[in-house]
């Protein structure tokens, strides 16, 4: 997959500018920044969702959004997006149907994401961290070769958030490519490569021990804010971050919290990502 | 086709999950028409049979308009949409699919509310009781496709429900209903003559009052076809594969 010269506006201003990139198959990417960096901007016009002003994006060697990968590529919102009226079968069976797929694919998915016996639910009855979890059933339940997840793991305990890593590793395992978002920087530890930006560029894309090596730093967090105080002083950019939009790093608070690792410390920014 | 029918199966399904929704399209109407025909039954039963018919045609037009606007809108809102287009589902196939769905809903509503307003009110109806179901079910096919005309332009549901008043309260006005048609000022006539329910209203009230009605209804089913073509057509162009 091959993001050439981006650029994205929305409501008149530049979210993405000019973004060079490059996703290799059959790896775990995470795709990792503060909300507001343009993550979700960048994911919709790789699924070929977003209206973009320039450049290109290539993905499994066709233009993003066109008519032969829309089998291929399964794509879960930010936001659950699934029919609260349906029952979680119905649901699946639906965009099961829609890409010409056998129904019993749906019991299948259904193991994955841990909802078995749930099929019978209707979705609206049900919490809003198993309501994502068919969100994502629905995008895996067409077997895609290229998986396209916003932020999969939002508000979900630490136990299903490792059941749903080791399944992405599954998967890519399987030969299939996975790019998923998160601005919880201790997933970075969970993916092969990590691509991190900021206010719609990029600050790096690279392997976490690379990043760590190159920056000096413990954490993905702590390698963040480096690159971000290291870009500071080569180019004093002005933020476009809009006020309202505050990042989950909070670069006083993260660092007289220091170094930090593993899931307890994701709480805060778990809920960040709640208020949009 | 394969995509039109299982949207139009899923828009069945969530229905069929929704049994307040459904009595609500398939009872209210027969309320509606029951208490016309009381109100009427005493003083002025022959008023009953001329109003009784056009009534018919406003009443899918009204449900159908919501019930597919508030729907198609939660659609975009949702994010259900969004995802939509990321499957090899194609625009005619969605809006066929809704159609298809809703086009069953309204002949089971027209073939109920047709039955109760003739042998529980007593409608007295001159023309073929076919026809006035293919004219309603024509007008709730063509509320659907203003509804999701209308849901293109509104950003919320409460929106969505304001076009209600904004483009079928007009129609009722000016669709001969309260003053014939030709006798309205000229300018108004010449409006009343692009807006679809006039041609509803006019089927209607060919077949309550003549029983060789069959060529006028035919004639008012064309035009109505094509308003429904073109309310399509416009309906297709609001739905966007890439959004800002």
């Amino acid at each position: 997959m091959t993001v050439e010269e981006l650029c994205v506006d929305r409501g008149g201003r530049p979210v993405l500018d000019h973004l060079d990139l490059q996703i290799p198959a059959g790896l775990v990417t995470g795709l990792l920044g503060p909300s507001g960096a343009g993550k979700s901007t960048l994911l919709r016009a790789i699924v070929g969702v977003q209206m973009v002003r320039s450049g290109t994006v290539t993905v499994l060697g066709q233009p993003a959004g066109s008519a032969a990968l829309r089998r291929r590529v399964g794509y879960l919102t930010q936001a659950p997006s699934v029919y609260d009226d349906l029952t979680v079968e119905q649901n699946l069976r639906y965009f099961a149907r829609l890409a010409g797929v056998a129904k019993d694919r749906v019991g299948e998915v259904l193991d994955q994401v841990d909802l078995t016996g749930e099929g019978r639910k209707l979705a609206g009855r049900l919490s809003g961290g198993q309501l994502s979890r068919v969100s994502l059933a629905c995008a895996l339940v067409t077997d895609p070769d290229l998986l396209v997840l916003d932020e999969p793991t939002v508000g979900l305990d630490p136990v299903l958030r490792r059941s749903l890593w080791r399944l992405f590793d599954d998967l890519a395992a399987s030969g299939k490519t996975l790019l998923v978002s998160s601005h919880v920087m201790d997933e970075a530890a969970r993916c092969d490569e990590l691509v991190l930006m900021r206010d719609g560029g990029l600050l790096a894309h690279e392997s976490l021990d690379s990043l760590l090596e190159r920056t000096g730093t413990s954490d993905a967090e702590a390698a963040f804010l480096a690159l971000i105080d290291g870009a500071g002083d080569r180019q004093p950019e002005p933020r476009r971050l809009e006020p309202g939009a505050d990042g989950a790093v909070d670069p006083a608070a993260a660092r007289s919290a220091g170094p930090r690792r593993g899931v307890a410390s994701s709480g805060r920014h778990a809920q960040d990502g709640d208020q949009r | 086709m394969n995509g039109s029918l299982a949207t139009a199966g899923r828009v069945l399904a969530q229905l069929r999950n929704d049994k307040r929704t459904i009595g609500l399209i398939l009872v209210v109407p027969c309320v509606l028409m029951g208490l016309l025909a009381w109100i009427y039954h005493d003083n002025q039963p022959q008023l009953f049979d001329r109003i009784g018919p056009a009534l018919l045609g406003l009443f899918p037009l009204v449900v159908m308009f919501i019930v597919t606007s508030i729907s198609t809108l939660r659609e975009r809102r949702s994010g259900t949409l969004e995802r939509l287009w990321t499957t090899p589902v194609t625009k005619p196939a969605f809006v066929a699919g809704y159609a298809v769905a809703f086009g069953v809903m309204s002949a089971l509503q027209a073939v109920i509310v047709v039955a109760f307003s003739i042998w529980v009110c007593g409608l007295d109806l001159q023309g073929q009781v076919w026809q006035l179901v293919v004219v309603a079910v024509l007008t709730a096919l063509l509320g659907t496709c203003l509804g999701l005309l209308a849901s293109g332009f509104a950003r919320t549901e409460f929106q969505a429900v304001q076009f209600m008043p904004a483009l079928i309260l007009p129609q009722f006005l000016l669709c001969g209903l309260l003053v014939p048609r030709d006798q309205l000022p000229r300018v108004l006539h010449w409006v009343s003559d692009v807006l679809p329910l006039s041609y509803v209203v006019d089927a209607m009230k060919s077949l309550a009052t003549s029983s060789d009605a069959g060529g006028d209804v035919a004639r008012d089913c064309a035009v109505l076809v094509g308003f429904i073509i073109l309310a399509v057509v416009g309906g297709m162009a609001t739905l966007r594969r890439r959004t800002p």
